[in-house]
């Protein structure tokens, strides 16, 4: 079971536990404010873009192609830009802290 | 021309560059062909502009309407207001309730469909589905829906190929109008039961302060009405035109069920029911090698960026499995189709019904449905699908 920790754009804090599926299925399913996932998690709305923690980057990890050239077109992507449908949750992401990104 | 499987139009003329010219009657459109591209452009609208009331579709509205769609054509940051006021009308279908009642809706039309040896899809089954369905977005009762149905598969053409209509859109106007005539006598009356449909409830907003007008509420509406209509109606029918010619996918689907969400999305991209959609130019640019004169428009081509094999893997194959699919099915960009939460919940419960309930179809008869996209033939879908439907038997839906 990992805890993960989303900081939403008013600043709430909200820690989740989840040991399967996407970071957006569980941020959707406890309604993170922010976090809608329209497309249920195929690359293609960005909806469910966040920022990575500079501390939990090498766990997430960098985002592939497809997802790098969605990223780029989003107002607020920086380096630490991800879709978090393209995140599965597993053991080593405890810990891991994402902020909603604005849209 | 016989498109059995809904070929790519746009393939050669997007591998010599990835924009081209359209010449419709009055006009030479530049159209952009490549993923990249599109979303590039959908996403800037500083220059490519949706500030054009009648522009934004293709072929042009001018003649048939002067009221401007809303929030569809108007630029950010302006958009950005009207798309925040009727967002929360558009994204009911995530709720509980609204779910139930739709599948009511679902149940019964499948109902229909098995009680009849053969159905004709477009008419008998998805425009009225469609209909039903806009009732719940709308909080208006079901029964409005005949009328709609009686409106046929377009509220601004005969056909998917035909002329525009002044006659069809002038109707939708007076409907409108009287709509929004009998919410502003409801709410002098003060009558609570009809305070909460779509009308009233623009009727009782404001926006930046402002209460909204007549003509605002009626650029809302004949957005609502045009906007989700053939392309849900086409979505539907292909999917049925699907699991008929390829019963492996209906069977792998009855297997794995949680493959749905994947399936639906690409449905959405190989089909890609809006085939493109215009902007406005404010300046003199260039897309790639085409200069675009400030005023000329510029069609974002969905259709084509959603076979562009440099980011589709095998872009012309259905595949249901697809897991990383960045369509442009619904657009891109801040006009990502405010319908599309409405569309995707209606198919994410039909699917799963027609599984559970619907054991093979056949086709029997069809007719394709063209659209001329300045001499570009492409299939949107079906003017008539007839097909057999073989209901599961009672057996097979216990599982062993």
């Amino acid at each position: 079971m990992a805890k993960i920790t989303f900081v939403t754009l008013d600043n709430e804090e909200i820690t989740l536990e989840g040991d399967s599926g996407s970071l957006m299925s569980l941020a959707v399913e406890n309604f993170i404010e922010g976090i809608d996932g329209d497309c249920g998690g195929v690359c293609s709305c960005a909806t469910c873009h966040v920022h990575v923690d500079q501390k939990d980057l090498s766990k997430v990890g960098k985002p592939d192609q497809i997802e790098m050239d969605t990223l780029e077109l989003e107002d607020s992507f920086n380096e630490r830009s991800r879709l978090c449908c393209q995140i599965d949750i597993t053991e080593e992401l405890d810990g891991l802290k994402v902020y909603v990104a604005e849209r | 021309m016989d498109d059995k499987f809904f070929q790519d139009s746009f393939e050669v003329l997007r591998e010599k560059s990835e924009a081209t010219e359209l010449t419709y009657p009055h006009e030479t459109i530049v159209a952009v062909l490549s993923h990249k591209q599109v979303r590039k452009t959908a996403k800037n609208w500083k220059v490519f502009s949706s500030d054009a009331p009648g522009r934004v579709p293709i072929p042009e509205e001018t003649g048939i309407r002067d009221v401007r769609q809303l929030p569809i054509e108007l630029d950010p940051p302006l958009h950005t207001d009207y798309r925040a006021l009727v967002e929360p009308i558009f994204k009911q279908p995530l709720q509980t309730e609204f779910q139930q009642k739709l599948q009511c809706i679902i149940d019964e039309m499948i109902g229909f469909l098995l009680s009849k040896r053969e159905v004709e899809v477009v008419r008998e089954f998805s425009l009225p589905l469609q209909s039903k369905a806009l009732t719940l977005l709308l909080n208006l009762p079901i029964e409005e829906s005949n009328l709609w149905i009686d409106w046929g598969t377009h509220v601004f053409r005969s056909t998917d190929g035909g002329e525009l209509d002044k006659g069809k859109a002038s109707n939708l106007d007076t409907y409108i109008r009287d709509k929004i005539e009998k919410a502003r006598c409801a709410k002098l009356d003060n009558i609570q039961e009809s305070s909460d449909d779509f009308f009233s409830v623009l009727m009782n907003s404001t926006i930046n302060g402002k209460s909204l007008s007549d003509k605002e509420v009626e650029g809302i509406a004949n957005l609502t009405f045009a906007g989700g209509r053939d392309t849900v109606i086409n979505l539907v029918t292909n999917t049925i035109w699907v699991f008929a010619e390829f019963p492996t996918i209906f069977e792998r689907l009855k297997k794995e069920q949680d493959l749905t969400n994947n399936a639906i999305e690409e449905l959405v991209r190989f089909f890609s029911p809006l085939s493109q959609i215009g902007r406005v130019a404010k300046e003199d640019t260039q897309i790639c090698e085409h200069a675009v004169n400030a005023e000329q428009r510029v069609s974002l081509c969905w259709v084509s960026a959603n076979r562009d094999s440099s980011v589709f893997v095998n872009a012309n194959e259905l595949m249901i499995d697809r897991k990383q699919n960045p369509h442009v099915g619904f657009g891109f960009g801040a006009h990502t189709c405010l319908g599309s939460t409405h569309a995707r919940q209606l198919m994410k419960q039909l699917i799963p019904t027609l599984i559970e309930r619907v054991e093979t179809f056949e086709v029997v008869d069809m007719k394709e449905s063209i659209e001329d996209m300045a001499g570009i033939k492409r299939k949107v879908g079906f003017e008539h699908l007839n097909v057999k439907i073989t209901a599961k038997s009672k057996a097979c839906k216990v599982e062993i």
